[in-house]
């Protein structure tokens, strides 16, 4: 039954008791390769409520008592799980290894830019739409981006597939140098307009708001802002995932021909994840250039929507587990927040000057990435979330 | 004519770097059906211990050690990593070689740090050939003799030698051959070697004047990116198909640079790999997976 082009077993390493492992995927939402859940008694659904109350509590309160600096680690890091979110569903779910995400955001950061850009400038083009719509637009245009792909992403699979992705990110690099208009010029880039309903604006931050002593400026929005966006994405996800749609996907994961026969539509099954991981992608790419206050197309293959970052993503999904969207979540705390955590902790130690071989912030954590994931597949192919599964399974007994 | 002339010799040089680090990849491919997405850091690697030797030891003994250490590493992330990997699916080993080539990578771009990034080429780069009034990269030449000796000396001993023999049997049939007492360990490992070593021979041509402009840095790395359209285009699984791929992408980059456009150059490779994806989804002349219900 297994299939060598799917990454079914890096998921599920659990062997099917029978024959009929893709039907029972097709059927029941206690099949492994989708988050366990331990809370099944009635103590246990209370205190996972409970749970997410003080959580979210927590997030909220964040901002009133962290500085600054550290909020925009925490913002960079939602921003790298919403891409992780849609890659984990692409690769983890859909099976489908796919490293245009870069590009994915590229579209949604350059449209953002277009749509809500202002009319009456020489240089950019800009439509001057609410930030809110041209927020929508961006994803629907990224999602419409990753559809078009889809008829030849459907005909491929495994590396093939992996390597094909590859082409649009190369094709994003040149078309965000051949459009400065659009994208911005590859020297000083545009910069967006941050978000905003009506009145209320992110930066700059408009109108004084004090929450419990303590003035909102524009980093705390933005951690508001990126709070809610990860939020309603963590949710549409889930909700994919658990219904129908997900289903199709792992059936179709895990074996073509058994979901034919078991009436799902593969070829529509591939299209839908594809839209949708670049849907998230193109969320992803808003926020990045929302972080960044800059809408900047690369320069070089190593930038913010190259090759290196599409396999930083790729890292990210895989030390959360291959398909858990916690995981994700996980994942970018340690690839896109531990840079950012080290160069705050350890400013003032080196005094902010590196010479060219330190080991630099950057330098550590993709070497400690790079080890995650090699030991992650080599020992624990589920990644962190099969480790917390693991834990969570010993309190269980 | 000159001009199509230099492109085409410029191209098929750069082809020739190509179909070598493509055949690399076919043949660790056909011997553990595994991606190796950390060739190009090996070749980084081989081609950081070329600068480091040098100085030392003169240009040839460097490359030498240079590809004997691509080819050793090469065998070490068999031996240690992929082989003790045994519950991973082929694509979790990809996946695994990704994270391989991130910390190689990594560190030999440390290692370089800011300094200016050394050109490797010293017997051949930056001496253009002159034939009449026709111009020639010498690094360009060099790289479709050496490649072109190479690839024969290769396709005969996979054709003739044992090892050979032995590398089809087991990429045919794995149990089968290990029944008629081929040992899959000897012969997985000897095609590692084989892959970094053409990864570190590729790297003395990649990292010089005449084929990037660019020493040995991270653009290298990316150079070698182009062996992976090269390997798609001719289809994993024929080492013929990865010759041909390799030269389809250094001829399709060089003329676009030169008729079209520089920036394009990049893209149109993969477009190229694109198109013959649609209409051949397994490559050229790859094998083409049929799955049973």
């Amino acid at each position: 039954m297994s299939d060598p082009t799917t990454t079914s077993t890096v998921v599920d390493e659990t062997p099917p008791t029978d024959h009929t492992d893709a039907t029972t995927t097709a059927e029941g939402p206690e099949n492994a390769s989708y988050s366990i859940r331990p809370s099944r008694t009635p103590l246990g659904r209370i205190l996972k409520i409970v749970g997410t109350i003080v959580l979210l509590l927590v997030l909220c309160l964040i901002p009133l008592y962290m500085q600054a600096q550290w909020l925009s680690v925490g913002t960079w890091i939602m921003t790298g799980a919403v891409g992780g979110m849609g890659l984990t569903m692409l690769l983890g779910q859909a099976g489908q290894l796919s490293l245009a995400n870069t590009f994915f955001l590229l579209v949604g950061g350059v449209s953002y830019a277009v749509f809500a850009g202002p009319t009456d400038d020489p240089t950019y083009v800009g439509f001057g739409l609410p930030p809110l719509l041209a927020l929508i637009l961006a994803v629907a245009v990224a999602g419409l981006a990753g559809a078009l792909f889809s008829p030849i992403s459907g005909r491929l699979s495994g590396i093939y597939l992996g390597v094909a992705s590859l082409a649009l990110v190369f094709l994003g690099f040149w078309l965000g140098r051949v459009l400065p208009a659009l994208a911005g010029s590859t020297s000083s880039g545009r910069s967006p307009v941050q978000f905003g309903i009506g009145g209320l604006k992110v930066d700059p931050p408009e109108p004084i708001i004090v929450l419990l002593g303590t003035p909102l400026g524009k980093d705390e929005r933005k951690w508001y802002l990126f709070l809610i966006l990860t939020i309603i994405a963590y949710l549409l996800a889930r909700g994919a995932l658990k219904g129908r749609t997900g289903r199709a996907w792992r059936a179709v994961r895990d074996n073509e021909a058994a979901a034919t026969v078991l009436g799902v539509s593969v070829v529509w099954s591939k299209a839908s994840a594809f839209t949708i991981s670049s849907m998230y992608c193109g969320l992803a790419g808003v926020m990045t250039i929302w972080w960044y206050s800059l809408m900047k197309p690369d320069e070089s293959e190593f930038g913010t929507f190259g090759v290196t970052q599409a396999i930083a993503f790729l890292a990210m999904i895989v030390i959360g587990g291959l398909g858990s969207l916690v995981g994700s979540i996980a994942g970018s705390f340690v690839v896109f927040g531990m840079p950012l955590i080290l160069s705050l902790l350890t400013q003032g130690g080196s005094g902010g000057v590196q010479s060219g071989t330190a080991f630099s912030p950057i330098v550590i954590t993709n070497l400690v990435y790079g080890a995650l994931v090699v030991l992650i597949m080599m020992f624990e192919p589920r990644g962190l979330a099969g480790i917390g599964n693991r834990i969570l399974g010993i309190f269980k007994k | 004519m000159s001009t199509f002339l230099q492109v085409f010799i410029n191209g098929a040089g750069k082809g020739a770097v190509f179909a070598l680090l493509a055949l690399g990849f076919v043949i660790i491919f056909k011997a553990t059906e595994v991606i190796n997405f950390a060739q190009g850091s090996v070749a980084l690697v081989g081609g950081y211990i070329v600068f480091v030797l040098k100085p030392h030891t003169g240009w040839w003994l460097a490359a030498l050690s240079g590809v004997v250490a691509a080819a050793v590493l090469s065998v070490i992330i068999e031996r240690v990593l992929v082989a003790n990997a045994k519950l991973a699916s082929h694509d979790a080993l990809a996946i695994l070689t990704i994270g391989v080539d991130v910390i190689l990578l990594t560190e030999i771009v440390r290692r370089l740090g800011t300094e200016a990034a050394p050109f490797l080429g010293d017997p051949y780069d930056a001496s253009p050939i002159h034939l009449g009034d026709v111009t020639l990269p010498k690094t360009q030449t060099v790289a479709l003799i050496t490649a072109i000796v190479l690839i024969s000396v290769f396709f005969a001993a996979f054709r003739w030698s044992n090892w050979g023999v032995a590398m089809r049997a087991q990429a045919e049939n794995r149990e089968a051959s290990a029944l008629m007492g081929i040992r899959s360990s000897r012969i997985t490992a000897g095609a590692w070697a084989v892959g970094g070593a053409l990864a570190g021979i590729a790297v003395l041509f990649m990292a010089t004047q005449d084929f990037s402009g660019a020493g040995l840095s991270e653009g290298t790395h990316s150079l070698a990116i182009y062996a992976f359209p090269a390997a798609i285009i001719g289809g994993m699984t024929s080492p013929g198909g990865a010759v041909v791929g390799g030269f389809v992408v250094g001829l399709t980059e060089s003329f676009t640079a030169q008729y079209i456009d520089l920036d394009f150059s990049k893209v149109s490779v993969f477009i190229v790999m694109l198109i013959v994806l649609i209409f051949r989804p397994s490559g050229l002349f790859g094998k083409v997976e049929q799955h049973r219900v």
